[in-house]
């Protein structure tokens, strides 16, 4: 096993993979089990002999594992390279970084692009429907499998957060600290209302064949692009959109009184849009918008969002941002709240930016703050050496 | 105490040191409006209290949270509510009531979530005070008081009086009070006498239920 390696502080693209199962099948919330499933992770940093300074980083919807490493498809620097690292806030001097692909993903997790070993072919929508809760089971699957008996922290942003707060509730004895960021409890009826846009878009273009895309050797590029770039709109803000774009308009003088993109930022979404497509399987988005769709953690304890939280030991840190209306502060609010009913070790900051939803993967100073000293009084608290 | 907890004590704001001396290591404690987190780091570090705060202002929470204190941005009107009975063995509110919108509620709350809730505030019934008013005519502004009338957070300023009374109005037992005078020291007064409410520049109540 290369985790306990000390010199192992480099970001192989190739990351691991591990096939696992066979100690039982994974329980699904939908009542189906996987007999056996894969994970693909990448690690930063070393595991210390305590196996006490793990970080469990979870991505959002369209991340993957590749958090602090160029991207193996599009090259580019890891969705949270600022955040990870020797000296920065995720500080890999001092913490042991793991960062899973989501269970239903399509970086190297199983998902539906995978063959069914049952059929031969691949899964398609014969994949059964995830949830948060089983991909954080897989998760932890996966941290036996690495002999950690408990994280010293779990945080993500957005569908990150989600897993974050599901693991406190699930494994509350496994995780010492967890740090949901601009994130909550339940999907929105809003929220919700934007998937299905996206998900509708996929499933009117052609090229997706009921999924079955795979066996017609096409991919639904139209759908998945509108998705894309539908959601994109409610990871920026009207503030951040007006100061990248205005009304400014693209390697032109004048409109054209046409529907060319005429605008710039019709060409930035067309541009989204379009790289998306080239990394990201448009079955995977069904599946995992579903899954946020369904998160919803104070109905699976009878209508109590405190139920959720138990007594529970963690020590949280929720973070929001004030631009963010897609997870605006209410719904971290919502989650204090209900912490706060349980008398939880929690702190709150709600981060002033314009920057919007996205802010988490941004260079917010006072948001890496916040965070470095939430993690500095954790450590000291859980023992670990400083750097 | 050691001579350096000594020198952490007179680090604090005059108020505060008065509030930690009335705190039992080991406690929970809640600090309400803990600006940067200076209570609660001393009692943290010195009293080995397990404490969390509540701070309206980000620079605050910020402050707070980078020393590794579990602060969240709230407000003594809306959030104490989300707390159950008996969260904490100390509520604190120090110079706070009388900024907020209805401090009557605020201190129903603060001895329904902590065993014993310990408040302090500048006392209008202070002697400058009354001299300031009645001399110039004009809203009196202190060193404790010094924003003028149109841009000061403290809506509802009361005397050593009017907030004894609330208390007997609420039905609240005074376990401890200590009338600060202008430099800082206890003057030793109670609160009831007429000298309190003239020579105190700020109080200091811890109430429990009766």
């Amino acid at each position: 096993m290369a985790i306990a390696d000390p010199m192992d502080n480099s970001s192989s693209n190739a990351g691991q993979f591990v096939e696992l199962g066979g100690e039982g099948a994974l329980r699904l919330d939908s009542g189906t089990e996987l007999a056996s499933f894969g994970v693909a992770y990448q690690t930063y940093g070393a595991l210390n002999a305590e196996k006490s300074n793990a970080i469990l980083v979870c991505h959002a919807l369209t991340g993957d594992q590749h958090a602090a490493n160029a991207h193996p498809l599009t090259g580019k620097p890891g969705w949270w390279d600022i955040m990870i690292g020797p000296g920065r806030p995720l500080d890999t001097n001092r913490y042991f970084i793991i960062s899973t692909n989501v269970l239903g993903g399509c970086m190297g997790s199983t998902g539906p692009k995978d063959i069914n070993p049952e059929t031969g072919e691949p899964w398609a929508l014969s994949f059964p429907v995830i949830t948060i809760g089983d991909m954080v089971r897989a998760q932890a699957r996966l941290l036996d499998h690495l002999g950690i008996d408990q994280l010293f922290c779990v945080m993500g942003g957005s569908m990150g957060g989600m897993q974050a707060l599901q693991w406190a509730s699930a494994y509350p004895e496994r995780v010492f600290a967890a740090v949901p960021i601009a994130s909550g409890s339940r999907h929105s009826a809003q929220n919700i209302a934007f998937h299905e846009v996206g998900r509708q878009a996929i499933m009117a273009d052609r090229d997706w064949h009921g999924g079955e895309y795979h066996a017609h050797a096409t991919t639904p590029r139209a759908g998945l692009a509108v998705a894309r770039m539908a959601a994109h709109i409610t990871y920026l803000s009207e503030a951040a959109l007006h100061r990248k774009f205005g009304r400014r308009l693209q390697d032109r003088e004048h409109i054209t009184f046409g529907f060319d993109a005429d605008f710039q930022v019709e060409s930035y979404l067309r541009h989204q849009g379009s790289t998306f497509v080239d990394r990201f399987d448009a079955n995977s988005y069904l599946y995992i918008t579903r899954a946020m769709d369904y998160f919803d953690m104070a109905v699976e304890h009878g209508g109590s969002l405190p139920a959720a939280f138990h007594k529970t030991p963690v020590r949280f840190c929720v973070i929001s941002f004030t631009s963010d209306w897609l997870f605006p502060t209410s719904d971290s609010r919502e989650v204090v709240k209900a912490l706060n009913a349980e008398a939880a070790n929690v702190s709150f900051v709600e981060v002033e930016t314009d920057k919007g939803h996205d802010a988490f993967l941004l260079d917010e100073p006072e948001f890496h703050k916040t965070l470095v000293g939430f993690l500095n009084g954790a450590a000291d608290k859980r023992g670990l050496k400083k750097p | 105490m050691s001579p350096a907890s000594d020198l952490a004590r007179a680090a604090l704001r005059v108020d505060l040191q008065f509030v930690a001396d009335l705190i039992e290591p080991g406690a929970r404690v809640l600090d309400i409006g803990c600006d940067d987190g200076a209570l609660l780091h001393y009692l943290s570090n010195e009293q080995n209290v397990d404490g969390r705060g509540i701070e309206i202002s980000q620079a605050g929470v910020n402050a707070c949270v980078a020393r590794g204190l579990s602060v969240i941005q709230g407000n003594a009107d809306t959030d104490l509510m989300d707390y159950p009975n008996d969260a904490f063995d100390y509520v604190v509110l120090s110079r706070t009531l009388q900024a907020t919108h209805n401090p009557r509620d605020v201190l129903s709350q603060l001895v329904r979530i902590g065993r014993r809730a310990i408040v302090t505030f500048p006392n209008f019934g202070y002697w400058r005070v009354r001299w300031n008013l009645m001399a110039n005519g004009r809203m009196p502004t202190t060193r404790l008081l010094a924003e003028p009338w149109y841009s000061t957070e403290n809506i509802h300023l009361c005397t050593i009086r009017d907030f004894a009374q609330l208390c007997e109005d609420l039905d609240l037992r005074t376990e401890r009070q200590v009338i600060l005078n202008h430099t800082g020291h206890n003057t030793r007064f109670r609160s009831t006498s007429r000298y309190a409410n003239f020579f105190g520049e700020q109080a200091l109540f811890m109430l429990t239920r009766r």
